[in-house]
């Protein structure tokens, strides 16, 4: 016994040894513990000035960095539009004037002229136009090694995209300061959503002696190294548990913000994350659990629904004989009840007979998505009949003599749900039988990629404002072309969309919308939505129409 | 004595590079890797990521490279926290799960081994049958289960606890109970079947026929000898639970480094990935030792070195 009471001593001694450790350890639980709330004093005179403001976020997961430039990912990207500003900021589709305080664009479109506003990083040092020339060469130098350069591309800046794939210099992109608050952008192709474009967070300036201060982005997580010019900076930041942004009194636009303080953890459970905002220990979290959307939907007006700019699809392999009839693949497309897809996920998708999701107003300013229609397809099962006819048109009457072959998608509860539903739809609707076969997410991508597959799921997330994001990756040889659709029409069209702008801009993307869903290389099913749970104590918080959130006007009402 | 330990030690070496050496091909073998996403990056940016991280190196280069690390304690750094080392990421998880993992741990001993004791020596009385009935409950219900219940039971309609994290003292009862569950039904159960077949042996009659009081018959006969595969257990639970659990961690947002077992797998994060198996296999084999260091004091038949 006496053995094993010293065991237990061991046991004891090592457990106060860590908590030793632990305490001298200089980050933990302490930002919450401080949270001043309780400091209100008794019902005087001036009540809610003496309250801090103080939002109690979840971000999500813990990002991977909050560098702007090297960011890639939401989560990141909803912390960094907090701590910086681009040229532009853009809430719900409107672009506001940021560190720019007005633009010019030339006569051709091929010139944008940005005029910078007198304004200073949170360390209280001037930001000027040779700090955004310095963060976007570094955004494009392949030693920089950032994600998301490929970006440049679509920025259409002279030399930028060969500069970000290595085949270009950084001296010769057309980015320059002209003086200290003037900057000068030079394009190949007059681009009409790069305002929009520009307000993403890989466009936000970064300062060059903090970003040299740590390798890697590691000082942007670094309360005494991170330096920013948004709405709020860093204060603390522990890895897996959360961080505090304060109100930055340097940010140009500060008198008009009215947080004190973002109290933000990273849960990403989401079951937990619904439970603390029950009760009241959270007050902004960026999803729910699905099991709980069909009834927030139906009866919390706290609880918000976006599109957001992309589309759920299935792939047909081109390179296949088995689907070398058009009429086969326009049956599939009919035989499939769309709307009863999005009616058992239930969380605002938008049935998807086109590949634009809505949200992208055309030169005339109407949806892209409304005015581009269904194509002959539909969204709800009116169309099944007409499936049928053109399968036995194709020579596969009720689907007699036509091969199984194999739905593929990559393992989750959500995509094993669309995939069964479609096993059964074609199946019962066209007698077609399928299989469904499942792969982990990381060899699922590959098996896509070298097009090992019959039909397999997709999923397209645009990053600006213009339908030319989704649609040209569907043009020969993009890398993201999994169907290897091959139309040299439409290549042109997309090549030529690049080249112009307003109505001409949009005939082009329009026709070629008409192309790929007359040839249909792809299944589309939803676009995808985008949900929130938002305290009604919460008020003035935006979002972009990409789904980056923006407290730069949120406040707390008691 | 000097020179078992010695060999111990030497062996323990040897098994981690194995587990190391296996770890790094088995990761390398799967397809993927750590900048695979959704919208895959194009292949020259692709390119430019590689060449960074030494990715395009041979296999074998980046095998050497990173076992000269592993020598000197550097695990790299994390491809999916970039800017942060692995050795970054221990030092702010594995405190946090140790803490929970050794109040836990503590638990088990402290009620497991008691409560299984009281059983055996209450043989098919009500008292056994409610521990058993609570151990086999115990060891089937997941603990996924059982922390969803504690938050949605204390959290969410008691509000007793926070429903998340570790900002108060009370955040620590949700994830020690829903760790324990498991394991300290097992050692209650280990205890009393151990302690049952030690009760029938003759040294036990012997004392009793010597005319021992029960208390010492019990105390110093019996328990020490039924806590021989108890403690066998125990050691490498210890090293199991104080590593984190990617369950409990996830459930009640604890910043511990369970999550990183499985996350790092799907991210394809290889340093994480081969940091975490190293650490857990180096804690594993450490517990292990001591649980044989410990069966010197527990049985007399075992002295280690002197055979």
């Amino acid at each position: 016994m006496k053995r094993f009471l010293s065991l237990l001593l061991v046991l004891v001694m090592m457990t106060s040894l860590l908590a030793a450790c632990g305490a001298k350890d200089p980050e933990p639980t302490t930002p919450v513990a401080e949270t001043p709330v309780d400091e209100t004093p008794a019902p005087t005179e001036e009540p809610a000035e003496t309250t801090p403001q103080v939002l109690l976020w979840n971000v999500g997961a813990d990002p991977k960095t909050i560098d702007p430039t090297l960011n890639g990912a939401s989560d990141g990207g909803d912390v960094i539009n907090q701590t910086f500003e681009a040229l532009t900021r853009e809430k719900s589709g409107i672009v506001y004037p940021g560190i720019a305080e007005s633009w010019e664009v030339s006569e051709d479109g091929l010139t944008i002229t940005f005029n910078l506003r007198e304004s200073n990083w949170s360390d209280g040092t001037p930001l000027t136009a040779h700090d955004f020339v310095y963060t976007w060469k570094r955004g494009m130098d392949p030693a920089t090694a950032s994600e998301y350069s490929w970006i440049w591309e679509y920025t259409n800046v002279v030399g930028a995209a060969d500069a970000a794939f290595g085949e270009g210099s950084l001296d010769d992109v057309g980015v320059a300061a002209l003086d200290d608050y003037t900057l000068e952008v030079k394009l190949n192709n007059p681009t009409d959503y790069i305002l929009s474009l520009l307000s993403f967070y890989h466009f936000m300036p970064v300062k060059q002696s903090a970003v040299e201060s740590a390798a890697d982005g590691a000082w942007a997580k670094d309360p005494a190294l991170a330096v920013s010019n948004g709405p709020f900076v860093l204060t603390s930041y522990t890895i897996g548990q959360g961080l505090v942004l304060e109100k930055n009194p340097e940010y140009w636009n500060a008198e008009n913000v009215m947080l004190d303080k973002i109290d933000a953890v990273f849960i990403d459970e989401e079951s937990t994350a619904y439970q603390a905002f029950q009760s009241g220990e959270l007050q902004f979290i960026p999803s729910v659990p699905t099991a709980e959307v069909p009834r927030l939907i139906a009866e919390d007006p706290q609880f918000y629904v976006f599109p957001l700019l992309g589309t759920y699809y299935y792939n047909f392999n081109m390179k296949l004989e088995l689907w070398a009839d058009p009429l086969v693949r326009k049956a599939i497309n009919m035989a499939i009840d769309r709307e009863l897809i999005c009616d058992t996920l239930g969380a605002g998708q938008v049935p998807a007979a086109g590949f634009v999701p809505p949200g992208f107003p055309d030169a005339e300013g109407n949806d892209f998505f409304e005015t581009a229609g269904t194509y002959g397809l539909a969204t709800d099962d009116s169309k099944i009949e007409e499936a049928q006819a053109l399968l036995a048109e194709a020579g596969f009457p009720n689907g007699e003599g036509f091969p199984e072959f194999t739905i593929m998608y990559n393992t989750s509860e959500g995509h094993q749900m669309v995939a069964e539903i479609i096993q059964e739809m074609l199946k019962t609707n066209l007698g077609l039988n399928a299989s469904l076969e499942n792969q982990e997410w990381a060899v699922f991508q590959d098996t896509r990629k070298v097009g090992d597959y019959e039909l397999a799921r997709g999923g397209w997330l645009t990053d600006f404002m213009d339908p030319s994001g989704l649609l040209s990756i569907f043009t020969t040889g993009n890398a993201y072309n999994d169907p290897k659709f091959e139309n040299a029409e439409y290549d042109r069209l997309l090549s030529l969309s690049s080249q112009t702008r307003g109505a001409e801009h949009f005939e082009a993307l329009y026709a070629a919308q008409d192309i790929l869903m007359t040839e249909l290389p792809i299944v589309p099913v939803y676009h995808y939505s985008d949900t929130m749970l938002v305290s009604d104590v919460v008020v003035g918080w935006d979002r972009s129409v990409l789904g980056t959130v923006d407290f730069s006007g949120a406040s707390i009402v008691e | 004595m000097g020179s078992y330990y010695l060999k111990r030690i030497i062996s323990a070496i040897i098994t981690i590079l194995l587990i190391a050496t296996l770890t790094f091909t088995m990761m390398h073998s799967i397809p993927g890797g750590p900048f695979t996403r959704e919208r895959p990056v194009p292949d020259e940016i692709l390119k430019s990521l590689n060449e960074k991280y030494n990715l395009d190196a041979p296999l074998y280069v980046q095998y050497f490279d990173y076992m000269k690390g592993l020598v000197t304690f550097d695990l790299g750094p994390s491809y999916s926290k970039i800017g942060t080392t692995v050795n970054d990421l221990l030092v702010a998880g594995f405190p946090t799960s140790a803490k929970i993992g050794l109040m836990a741990s503590l638990l088990i001993v402290i009620l497991g081994i008691p409560v299984g004791i009281i059983s055996a020596l209450k043989q098919n009385k009500p008292i056994d049958y409610f521990v058993m009935f609570m151990a086999t409950l115990g060891v089937t219900v997941p603990s996924f289960v059982i922390a969803t219940l504690i938050i949605y039971v204390f959290a969410g309609k008691l509000g007793w606890i926070p429903s998340f994290g570790l900002s108060t003292p009370l955040g620590y009862i949700g994830p020690v109970i829903a760790l324990t569950g498991y394991s300290l039904s097992f050692v209650a159960r280990l205890t009393r079947s151990s302690m049952l077949e030690v009760l029938r042996q003759d040294y036990i009659r012997t004392a009793r026929a010597n005319g021992l009081k029960e208390f010492s018959v019990i105390g110093k006969h019996a328990v020490k000898n039924a806590l021989i595969p108890v403690v066998t257990y125990i050691g490498p639970m210890i090293a199991a639970i104080l590593t984190g659990s990617f369950v409990v961690e996830k459930i009640f947002a604890v910043p511990g480094m369970g999550r990183y077992y499985v996350e790092s797998v799907t991210n394809r994060d290889y340093t994480t990935i081969m940091g975490m198996t190293v650490f857990y296999a180096a804690f594993y084999i450490i517990m292990v030792l001591f649980v044989d260091i410990a069966y010197g004091f527990i049985d007399p038949r075992i002295r280690l070195g002197k055979e």
